[in-house]
């Protein structure tokens, strides 16, 4: 893998307390260029909250996040986002009454030119243009970038969503969940599109409770357990029983596979 | 041959619902209701009816309420609704009547129709009536997005509080002593010796309405909110920000109804614009709006508005009650509404 020894996102032993229960246990997890890495864990094993913080959602009570290198606070998911972090929630947030084209450029339209952009005019021949490029080279197919979202089929509805988050996501996307919801041939689209945009440099993190969609497309596997990191997986070697059991806890973390 | 048939008849179906979505033309059935009944009154009663001054009166009867109409499809579309507006009119009338009397001369002065400073007192209280209306909505915006209170019962309260306070102001009557000036130089005026300047200025809005919601940042914003507000705060967007922009201009449009209530009438009443809240409500849903957000189209609205004020107009020339108006236009509610379930269910079903 390119670049090993330069994460692009670093969290270091990160703590998160929600009152007296500590949510997240001296947290330690790297994201590197171009790779997936996959997060799983089960209900309640701090995924969510770890991601929170990753993207400025909470802030950490102790740990650093660092970027590239260098440390970084993030108070809000604005900032996370400045630096090119994009997330695609697992409940898509996507605007059903507005098309693809309004969707992906929510909160980031652009305007026309001089007079009629300062007036507030949208440039939407633009907006279109750009939307229909970034769809076919992240091979999402949908029938018309002008339809309605609420028209369109889960998959094709997660697609721009995850095109959505690569478009503006220079650094890192994470997904929460992005096959949850979704067929077996939708969610079979939704790896290819993991896979597509690992292939444009920018590595993913993997949020998924579906064993067999993580061992497809992770190139690394972090397991989380009551908070803490319990062990990383090479999807090469380990097996789904090797994960479950880590997650359950049934298996001592160190007894099968090394321990991150 | 008959699959040749069918498949035409397809594409032709296809392109029909084609051409209708670029039209952005979510209620084009309204658009036929008032259609129909221009062409029903104008069977009926020719002339009387169809006829340039006839439909200049219609206009004029219409144009508040067609600002009020405008104002309820932008805060429709964010899923909200503004209950307020009719005791935001009458409140914003009441108060730019009292202050331009006041300024217009002393007591004594304006007993005995004397106006001597009417120059400063009439714009100054028209630009009051404006300006209480801009107060009001952003009174109505900052309490449902800094209190997080449902809009209906934040406008349910200043609905209540504006009218009270117009009360309080006006001592339950009619102001008087309004130069009349400020009727037969501006109410009553007339662009080409045809048009009235209030029919010009609500159609002068109507236009940058349209072109504000369906061209612009501010409409797309609007539209976002009312789909999914959770998704617009996420994607960035200041939706409290947004929200209170969309108040302020439903209040905006109501002090600007108010001041056309001092110009067309020379006096502003408590006792008048009661229901206009919920006739701007029933146009704009009528016209195509979704109660639920999300969808909706200004120029919907204005058709809604039109068909009450025609069919009033029809009826009274043709020597029926007019209350058949209320009846119809509730029935035509109603149907709008099934009708935009069916539209939202069918595109659930796709």
């Amino acid at each position: 893998m390119a670049n090993r020894d330069q994460p692009v996102l670093e969290a270091r032993d990160i703590e998160k307390w929600f009152g007296p229960v500590q949510a997240l246990k001296r947290v330690n997890m790297s994201v590197y260029p171009a790779e997936i890495v996959a997060l799983i864990g089960d209900n309640g094993a701090g995924k969510s909250t770890l991601i929170n913080v990753l993207t400025g959602v909470l802030q950490p009570d102790g740990g650093q996040i660092f970027f590239q290198g260098q440390p970084v606070h993030f108070t809000t998911p604005h900032d996370a986002r400045a630096i090119g972090i994009e997330t695609v929630y697992q409940d898509l947030a996507i605007a059903p009454h507005l098309d693809a084209v309004a969707n992906i450029y929510l909160g980031r339209e652009l305007l026309r030119p001089g007079l009629l952009g300062k007036l507030g005019f949208l440039d939407r021949k633009r907006m279109k243009e750009e939307t229909a490029q970034q769809l076919s080279r992240l091979r999402v197919r949908i029938p018309d970038p002008e339809r309605r979202m609420s028209t369109l089929s889960g998959g094709q509805r997660q697609g721009v969503a995850v095109a959505r988050a690569v478009m503006w996501a220079s650094k890192v996307v994470i997904m929460d969940e992005p096959t949850a919801a979704l067929g077996v041939a939708q969610a079979g689209m939704v790896l290819d599109l993991i896979r597509q945009v690992r292939a444009q440099g920018i590595p993913v993190v993997f949020i998924s409770h579906n064993m067999p969609h993580v061992f497809e497309v992770a190139d690394r596997i972090v397991v989380l357990r009551l908070g803490e990191v319990v062990a990383e997986l090479d999807p090469q070697r380990d097996s789904i029983d090797d994960a479950v059991a880590l997650m359950t806890g049934s298996a001592k973390a160190g007894a099968a596979t090394e321990v991150a | 041959m008959a699959d040749a048939r069918t498949a035409s008849a397809q594409a032709e179906g296809r392109t029909r619902r084609e051409l209708m979505r670029r039209l952005n033309f979510q209620s084009g059935w309204v658009f036929l209701v008032l259609l129909l009944l221009i062409a029903v009154f104008t069977v009926r009663e020719g002339g009387k009816f169809f006829d340039p001054v006839n439909f200049r009166n219609i206009a004029l009867d219409a144009s508040q309420l067609t600002l009020l109409a405008v104002g309820a499809t932008f805060v429709i579309i964010t899923a909200g609704i503004d209950l307020s507006v009719s005791s935001v009119l009458v409140f914003s009338a009441v108060v730019g009547a009292k202050v331009m009397v006041r300024l217009s001369g002393s007591p004594e002065e304006v007993r005995n129709y004397q106006f001597p400073n009417q120059d400063i007192g009439i714009p100054v209280g028209l630009a009051v009536a404006v300006l209480c209306g801009l107060g009001w909505g952003l009174v109505n915006g900052l309490i449902i997005t800094k209190l997080r209170l449902p809009p209906f019962i934040v406008t349910l309260g200043t609905l209540g509080m504006a009218l009270g306070a117009a009360s309080i102001i006006s001592r339950g009557a009619s102001v008087p002593y309004v130069p009349y000036d400020v009727q037969t130089k501006i109410g009553a005026r007339r662009i080409f010796d045809f048009m009235p300047v209030l029919v010009v200025v609500t159609a002068v809005i109507v236009v940058i309405a349209i072109i504000a919601l369906h061209f612009t940042r501010f409409g797309r914003y609007t539209f976002a909110i009312g789909s999914n507000a959770a998704a617009a705060r996420r994607a960035g967007i200041d939706v409290d920000r947004h929200l209170l922009k969309v108040y302020a201009v439903s209040g905006l449009l109501a002090g600007i109804a108010g001041a056309m209530d001092i110009a067309r009438f020379a006096t502003a009443s408590v006792s008048t614009h009661s229901t206009d809240n919920l006739n701007a409500i029933s146009a704009v849903v009528i016209g195509g709006t979704s109660l639920f957000g999300g969808t909706g189209t200004v120029i919907g609205s204005v058709i809604g508005t039109f068909i009450p004020a025609v069919l009033r107009n029809g009826l009274v020339i043709g020597g029926i009650q007019p209350f058949w108006q209320q009846v119809v236009i509730g029935a035509i509610l109603i149907v709008a509404v099934y009708v935009d379930q069916r539209r939202r269910a069918a595109e659930e079903r796709m």
